[in-house]
């Protein structure tokens, strides 16, 4: 029944030669073809934000976003490369410090989303992080501590570049 | 040595903590339910009823067995028809339907299949004959003679009902100089938290059935699965896996997903998983009890509290789940903040064809404080009393003892009151805001865990191993709160050790204490002394070795920083994991620790509703500063300041997260959050149009403080009482208080909708003739 065509990905560096049915999402295909779990499966609508990748640097919603789609760009998750991404582990960092993880289930796509908004704009203002999260639903912390956690990353990493 | 219940000078505890478990969150490794797979599994959907009421006449699944892929369909004649639920009085719920469905998404039959995509496509084919049946879904509607009947055992559709009286209110009414009569009425509100319930079943050759779940309480589902499979506990093992969010409901007992995902495991002898969408989530039962309240309150001239006299309409959906001991609570909770010398409490929840309700953050706490405290902000206008003086001349004091036998050990509402002021400014605001800007002031309330009639008691086992680290198990679930960090902290306080060297195990029903679960604020209050105790045998084990290998008494011994120390002559000092291995190999000692808390023989009588409910009891004040667009009715949160006294906090890390977290969720509660039912069926059961606070919802930093009032609790471990209920019962009152003083719209129903609001305002234009 199922017409399965062949997709080569790049996830997190690393190249994924795959056959999936081609209207799978990115997000079926990262958490059930590769078994990549830690990207979020909430909503399914694009409306929690738990489900975020970077493509090309962007962040997305991977339930909406066709993995076929995807050939031939960058996708990055919570993962992160082999060699680890510095930027990626000082954002963990800051959200572990500055107890912006509660249940947890947010924070991969909070994490990920982070790491969008610092790499275009590596100094944000309180407004602009808010506005970065406004795609992504926190119901355990009231996102206090993930704005102070998303605050001191962004110092961290400017102090680390200004080195 | 040991006793360190004067102690407030802390080696770990008192200290911002990151959770323990946060690295692991942050970097996607923690594995939530619908992370697991497992070799064979199949994949469990449900068919749910497109009827609010009806009869089953018959199912016809034989299309969707017949369906390539497909490896059993089940339907509620496979289980034994045990009902079950959360109190021996209230069973009324079935794993699926039999005979008759209640609300419109009940659950009716089960399919497992290779993929999701087949199991869902099976269920398509199950073909159900209903006889449709008059439904009723308002509760007064629901009471009238004449109604459809939901029950068969419970006529006038009573699901519950509950009263109290203490003191003379009729001759208090009498005596008050003033007195005034308010109705209010709340909205059912989700949980809301991001992970969907998710299970994974497993029934092996030797009959025993194991189920993976993001349960908060894994006990209280193990009893209940026993009950609706009707095998034997012993034979079920229920192993906790991380919870993405609770906040009680569907994560709190067993759901039809878990029986099903067992018997169609029995069935097909593979795993079988099953996750909800976020539709399903939103559609079934699980929520915060819909109100109506209507309250009477007499008071003296300068506002002291005479009597209080509420009835309360809950509805409460088809089913009963916690909804015996929701409106309970509503009633006990009527004798905190403030002092009720007469009051008399009438409930009823009634059953109705929609989705059942049940406990949510805050519980029914939450209703009943946003409607006393807009009613006392309007006595105080009446009688032109400062809105903090009236609270301040009714508030509860330290060594209370309530009408309905509440012991209040520490309880800092006027401290609490003192800081909103201050960190608010209110002075300087109240009143004198400009146009379409005001603040108001709420408060509350809350409870370190109830006593219950059945089992209340908390315990804790460690062991210690040979490199001087501990296992601690609990039956206690971390649901993102933080428990497996402050449950270590506390016993790493005690042996002296660091919070990483104490291993808290995840609850597995096969392995770990037996426990209530985690609900009602009650885990850092009564798992906590039960850690504390285990980790104080441990310590008693310890010293005892060495003493006899020092030298010295054991009493005069001290654990620290990985040390066991003489008090006495502080050269005079052992490392632990020398102690330990020298126990160990030499002396072939195993040292381990076993603690339990709460077994009280101090019951509650359910029937008067007297009895000393919980412990602990912590207030809880706050202010909230609003902005209100006059041409759209939206409300901006423009700032919130609470206070609460939490005790000593533990880890003020967590506490904060705690507080504001349950502010937040208030926020949402007050202003937009409401699931739309029009005859039974849910309106907006998607995150698009069910709205939760967004990050852009809150107030700036510089403007979201809170405060803990530091007491020290007698019953609590190291001084601690509950944080992550009490700071969200006050919210609402203060923001439907601030936007009277923006507007001068008094909103006694909530949501506070742009639309209720703006139609406020235009009647008070017109009164006063500007339209």
């Amino acid at each position: 029944m199922s017409t399965l065509v062949a997709v080569t990905l790049q996830i997190n560096g690393v190249r994924h030669d795959i056959e999936i049915q081609p209207w799978r999402t990115l997000l079926e295909v990262l958490r059930e073809t590769l078994g990549m779990t830690g990207t979020k499966r909430s909503c399914g609508e694009g409306q929690c934000g738990t489900c975020t990748v970077l493509i090309d640097g962007q962040a997305v919603n991977s339930c909406m976003y066709l993995a076929i789609e995807a050939q031939g760009k960058a996708i990055a998750t919570i993962e992160g490369p082999p060699e680890g991404d510095a930027a990626l582990q000082q954002i963990q960092r800051s959200f572990v410090a500055k107890g912006a993880v509660q249940c947890g289930f947010c924070t991969p796509g909070m994490v990920v989303a982070t790491q969008a908004l610092l790499s275009h704009n590596p100094d944000p203002c309180e407004d602009e992080i808010r506005e970065a999260l406004v795609g992504h639903l926190c119901r355990c912390t009231g996102y206090v501590q993930i704005v102070e956690a998303i605050q001191d990353a962004a110092s961290q990493l400017a102090n680390k570049g200004g080195e | 040595m040991l006793n360190k219940d004067t102690q407030r000078e802390f080696q770990v505890l008192g200290k911002p903590t990151p959770k323990k478990d946060a690295p692991q969150k942050a970097a996607g490794r923690a594995e939530y339910a619908d992370d697991i797979s497992m070799p064979g599994m199949l994949h469990g959907k449900l068919l749910r009823s497109p009827h609010p009421h009806a009869r089953i006449v018959s199912i016809d699944v034989s299309r969707a067995m017949a369906l390539p892929g497909v490896r059993a369909v089940i339907t509620g004649r496979d289980f034994p028809g045990v009902r079950y639920g959360n109190l021996p009085q209230t069973r009324d719920y079935l794993p699926l339907a039999i005979d008759t469905v209640r609300y419109l998404g009940e659950e009716v039959a089960a399919v497992a299949a290779v993929d999701e995509d087949t199991a869902e496509e099976a269920i398509e084919l199950i073909h159900v004959e209903y006889e449709v049946l008059a439904a009723t879904f308002d509760p007064e509607e629901a009471m009238k003679p004449g109604a459809p009947q939901l029950h068969g055992q419970s006529p006038g559709n009573i699901s519950a009902h509950t009263e109290s009286h203490f003191g003379d209110v009729e001759a208090a009414f009498a005596q008050a100089d003033y007195v005034r009569e308010d109705f209010f009425e709340t909205q059912p509100v989700k949980q809301g938290m991001l992970e969907p319930h998710a299970c994974v079943g497993l029934w092996d050759s030797f009959g025993k059935a194991t189920l993976w779940s993001c349960k908060m309480s894994p006990y209280a589902v193990w009893r209940q699965l026993a009950m609706g499979l009707d095998i034997k506990p012993g034979d079920i093992r229920v192993v906790q896996t991380y919870v993405g969010g609770g906040f009680s409901g569907g994560k709190q007992e067993a759901m039809p997903m878990d029986f099903c995902a067992l018997l169609l495991a029995k069935k097909t002898g593979r795993p079988v998983k099953f996750v909800h969408t976020m539709e399903e989530v939103l559609i079934i039962g699980h929520m915060r009890h819909p109100m109506k309240i209507w309250l009477k309150t007499g008071t003296t001239r300068d506002g002291r509290i005479l009597a209080q006299h509420v009835k309360l309409l809950a509805n409460g959906g088809a089913y009963s789940s916690i909804g015996g001991f929701s409106i309970f609570l509503a009633g006990a909770m009527i004798n905190l903040p403030y002092r009720v010398p007469n009051m008399k409490f009438e409930a009823d929840r009634v059953y109705t064809n929609n989705g059942f309700c049940g406990a949510l953050r805050g519980h029914t706490v939450v209703q009943m404080c946003f409607a006393r405290d807009s009613q006392l902000e309007m006595i105080a206008a009446e009688l032109r009393l400062d809105p903090l003086e009236i609270r301040r001349r009714n508030a509860i004091q330290d060594g209370d003892v309530t009408p309905n036998g509440f012991r209040v050990n520490t309880f800092a509402f006027d401290e609490c009151i003192t800081r909103v002021a201050e960190m608010s400014d209110w002075s300087n605001k109240k009143g004198k805001l400009p146009k379409y800007r005001g603040i108001g002031f709420g408060c509350g309330a809350h409870l370190s865990g109830a006593r219950l009639m059945g089992h209340s008691a908390s315990t804790a086992e460690m062991r210690m191993l040979e490199d001087g680290t501990v296992h601690l198990t609990t039956g206690s679930t971390d649901v993102g709160q933080g428990v497996e960090t402050v449950m270590s902290m506390i016993a790493a306080e005690v042996l002296g050790v660091g919070v990483d060297d104490v291993h808290y195990l995840k609850v597995d029903s096969a392995a770990t204490p037996l426990d209530p679960g985690t609900f009602g604020s009650r885990v850092t209050l009564f798992t906590g002394n039960a850690v504390k105790q285990a980790a104080e045998e441990i310590a008693r084990q310890l010293a005892e070795v060495a003493a006899a290998r020092m030298g010295v008494a054991a009493e005069d011994l001290e654990f620290r920083k990985h040390e066991i120390i003489n008090r006495k002559d502080e050269k005079q000092r052992v490392s632990l994991k020398e102690i330990v291995r020298w126990g160990m190999f030499q002396q072939g000692r195993i040292f381990s620790g076993r603690g339990s808390y709460g077994y009280s023989e101090e019951k509650i009588d359910f029937r008067t509703g007297h009895g000393n409910l919980s412990p602990a009891y912590n207030p809880t004040a706050c202010a909230v500063e609003v902005e209100v667009d006059p041409e759209t009715g939206q409300v901006t949160v423009v700032g919130l300041w609470g206070a609460d006294d939490s005790g000593t906090p533990l880890n003020p890390m967590a506490v904060k997260g705690q507080v504001i977290g349950a502010a937040v969720m208030s926020i949402g509660h007050a202003l937009y959050e409401n699931l739309i039912r029009i005859d039974g069926k849910v309106m907006n059961p998607s995150f698009r149009d069910y709205k939760m606070p967004l990050a852009t919802d809150m107030p700036l930093l510089a403007n979201f403080k809170h405060s803990n009032v530091i007491t020290w609790e007698p019953e609590g471990p190291f001084g601690a009482k509950e944080a992550g209920q009490g700071a969200g019962t006050g919210v609402i009152a203060a923001i439907a208080n601030a936007v009277f003083d923006a507007t001068g719209v008094r909103l006694n129903r909530l949501p506070l909708t742009p639309e209720r609001i703006l139609f406020g305002i235009k009647r008070l234009q017109e009164q006063n003739g500007e339209a």
